[in-house]
């Protein structure tokens, strides 16, 4: 191994290029545009051979000013766009965001909303992990590590068409409720599917790759994070579970049918592990990925079944929801009331403050920071990505792997574009 | 333009006839010869930035499957493509990568613009967002929605085949010269009467 | 807010007793437990304040999960302009934290605290990008999220949602430069 002089690190902000005489210092850029970069991030790698001495990472090539239309949009508006962060789990992005829309207006939402936005939101963490382990797959090369949890994943994308009408950016909650409530045979469509036809999807895929000697040896030892680095990095999710850290807001915080007590009535949260692994490597976050998923059917089955009776939005009384489409169409009340949401000089009447209201997404943690200044729009809207936060490590984490490592570490890390460059 | 039947358009002289006849064979090796295979073996350029990248992956799995059309090799590099696939929104910050990609690619290219974002910029009207790549690139089909279901994205495929096929290799007289197959015979031959002359 | 942030909020209170902390929740709630406590400090202080509830074992703020920042030109009542706003986690301990600290035009400064969690890194860089914030102290404050050569903040208020004429400033390329 040779000697890295010293001057052949980054130096700064935009000099990436080694001054040192006689050093064999090679620069490569890896991206924006590249198969195993996940749409729009771009490295600059100093290489000395194979070995990676540097990595300056740009991200931003997505950036779409989400933020600055959440000024512009109202509190049921915005969701369309939340949508669009996480997109590979839609869903989650949806009820995260209504999660601290609620708590800005202080509404607790009724159980039978709690419930099925509960079965929803761990449908998205199975839905992401899915294309995550398939991705990373792809960009190994197992091609068909890619198309099986695909074809799984089209089972999840039928059951949010039935639930909301599209398959993929599905809009579905609202203050204090959804759109509208599921169909009487979904909890049998999704019990099916989470018994029959998820279970060998995952095991296919675990046998592709979890003993495939190619697999195992690209990801394992690579792209370590210790337990204090990743709490000190503030990463959050499959990623600091696989270092250790012992952090999941569905126990810590809990919310939705996670906490005990959720109906009112004393009922026990979903009874679920959290997987923890400790070698802290892509190998590690890959398996933490496949037991969560299994842990999410075994939560889907437990509440699928059990899904209580009740209207899925908070009373109209309250005056802070839509009514139901019926009563708008036939009745003189729902039209008024329809109306008195939607009219400019009325809808949401927040009280003037600030929120920050959080879920464990299959990312990590995926937070929206609230700032309500009593007007129908936010006054801000801050997304906290998991992604973002994320990200950041990634420089130290490749620095002396070799190049063709970057390419598991990225794909252990799931970082989606949307929600990073928002 | 197009298939060049003979005689169809103009008053066929007997020094056109052999030419037009070439160019008529010609004409129909360029659309069911050199077109077809052109169309059914589309290389994809996935240029996919955002949530339509996800509907395209989708596309190109197995439900969807767009091998069916003969288009399943996406390649990522530019030099290899001919169909560049825009799914997504385009920031300000990508689109000089976008067209650098597409002036690497080799003729003949056509752009599909799948999604809302790509063709208009969609939901995000802001300050960050191309309002739609067609103001800065030539695209050939717009494919609508948010995201595009596979189905439409393949029936935006279908729509470049339809271009290709008719399109992709222009004929000779929109080109403005003749194929440089079609050869200016000396003796003239023809149907019916005979003149001789010289060439 | 709930007795373990109280507990902060005092020890804080004991520690710098020069600081007027202000300790208010986010927005007022029903449930006083579920309130979200937030602290305003200076921005010279700033530094001091976050090693101590970093390294103290009593708060063991070992973990920033977001830095943001408002900007609070329109906002009724306000008095000073941008709130870096920062949320502290303690993983250890089970408690968050908000931290405020407002700066003005012209020449927002705050120092950076990357010396005490590396994770502040890009979210300052965000900050500095969209706002205009000078982080003292950074590695590396460059911008992250928009392109280089653009000179505006645009999550300010007084910038338009449409931008000023950016994204049409291109050069087109036809079927012919191909």
């Amino acid at each position: 191994m040779t000697t890295v002089p010293e001057t052949a690190r980054q130096t700064g902000p935009a000099t990436y290029v080694s001054e040192a005489p006689g050093s064999d210092v090679w620069v490569l850029n890896l991206g924006p545009q590249h198969p195993a970069t996940h749409t729009t991030l771009r490295h600059v790698l100093e290489l000395d051979g194979e070995r990676i001495l540097s990595c300056t990472v740009h991200i931003g090539y997505l950036h779409s000013g989400f933020e600055k239309l959440g000024e512009h949009l109202n509190y049921n508006q915005y969701v369309v766009v939340t949508d669009r962060m996480n997109y590979v789990s839609p869903m989650a992005n949806n009820i995260a965001w209504h999660h601290a829309c609620e708590k800005l207006f202080d509404i607790e939402i009724t159980p039978r909303c709690k419930v099925i936005r509960t079965i929803i939101a761990e449908l998205s963490r199975i839905q992401d992990h899915l294309l995550s382990t398939g991705c990373t797959g792809l960009d190994l090369g197992a091609f068909t590590a890619f198309m099986y949890p695909f074809n799984a994943r089209e089972g999840i994308y039928d059951l949010f068409e039935e639930v909301c009408g599209h398959r993929f950016t599905t809009s579905y909650t609202r203050v204090g409720g959804l759109m509208r409530d599921i169909t009487a045979d979904w909890p049998a469509k999704v019990r099916r599917y989470i018994q029959e036809d998820l279970p060998p999807a995952i095991d296919d895929l675990e046998r592709l790759l979890t003993r495939n000697r190619i697999f195992v040896e690209r990801t394992k030892g690579i792209g370590y994070v210790s337990h204090d680095d990743a709490i000190n990095w503030g990463l959050t999710g499959p990623l600091a579970r696989a270092s250790g850290v012992r952090r999941d807001l569905r126990k810590d915080e809990p919310y939705l049918c996670y906490e005990d007590n959720w109906d009112g009535n004393g009922s026990s949260g979903v009874d679920f592990k959290v997987p923890i692994a400790r070698s802290g490597d892509c190998y590690a976050r890959y398996q933490i990925r496949i037991a969560e998923m299994r842990e999410s059917a075994k939560m889907v089955l437990q509440l699928v079944d059990n899904i209580p009776e009740g209207s899925v939005n908070v009373l109209p009384d309250d005056k802070k929801t839509l009514p139901d489409k019926d009563e708008i169409h036939f009745s003189i009340e729902g039209l008024i009331h329809h109306f008195e949401q939607i009219m400019t000089n009325r809808g949401f009447t927040p009280p003037i403050g600030e929120v920050y209201g959080s879920n464990e997404t299959a990312n990590g943690e995926l937070g929206f920071y609230l700032v309500s200044d009593g007007g129908k729009n936010p006054y801000r809207a801050r997304c906290r990505p998991p992604s973002l936060i994320n990200y950041q490590c990634f420089a130290e984490l490749v620095v002396g792997h070799q190049i063709s490592d970057v390419i598991p570490v990225l794909g252990s890390m799931n970082i989606i574009a949307g929600e990073l460059d928002r | 333009m197009g298939l060049g039947i003979a005689g169809a358009s103009f008053q066929a002289s007997k020094e056109d006839f052999l030419t037009t006849r070439l160019d008529y064979v010609v004409d129909v090796i360029r659309k069911h010869g050199v077109n077809w295979t052109r169309k059914n073996s589309l290389w994809p350029f996935p240029f996919a930035t955002a949530c339509c990248g996800i509907e395209l992956m989708a596309t190109g799995a197995s439900r969807y499957d767009i091998a069916r059309f003969g288009a399943e090799a996406m390649r990522f590099t530019p030099r290899q493509c001919d169909l560049v696939i825009c799914a997504g929104r385009v920031a300000i910050k990508m689109l000089p990568v976008l067209q650098r990609l597409y002036l690497q690619m080799a003729e003949p290219k056509w752009v599909i613009s799948m999604g809302a974002c790509a063709s208009t910029g969609g939901v995000f009207d802001t300050y960050a967002v191309v309002q739609g790549i067609d103001q800065f690139l030539p695209v050939d089909v717009y494919v609508p929605g948010c995201p595009p279901r596979p189905e439409t994205l393949l029936e935006g495929v279908m729509a470049i085949q339809r271009i290709v096929e008719n399109d992709g290799v222009r004929s000779s007289e929109e080109r403005g010269r003749g194929m440089r197959l079609a050869v200016q015979p000396t003796v003239r031959v023809g149907l019916g009467e005979r003149e001789e002359s010289k060439s | 807010m709930s007795k373990a942030t109280q507990a902060i909020v005092d020890l804080l209170a004991d520690e710098f007793s020069d600081i007027e902390f202000a300790p208010a929740p986010l927005v007022e709630c029903k449930n006083k437990e579920r309130e979200q406590l937030c602290v305003r400090v200076p921005p010279d202080r700033l530094l001091e304040v976050m090693r101590f509830l970093h390294d103290d074992e009593r708060c063991c703020f070992g973990q920033l999960s977001d830095l943001t920042c408002v900007d609070y030109l329109d906002f009724p009542n306000a008095r000073d302009r941008f709130g870096v706003t920062y949320t502290l986690v303690s993983i250890t301990l089970g408690h968050r934290l908000w931290v405020k600290c407002f700066v003005n035009d012209p020449d927002p400064e705050v120092p950076s605290v990357t010396c005490v969690w590396k994770g502040a890194d890009w979210p300052e860089r965000e900050v500095y990008d969209l706002f205009g914030i000078r982080f003292t102290g950074h590695p590396d404050l460059r911008r992250i999220m928009t392109w280089e050569g653009f000179e505006a903040h645009p999550l300010r208020k007084d910038y338009p949602l449409h931008g000023r004429g950016e994204r049409e400033d291109f050069k087109v390329v036809t079927r012919e430069d191909a």
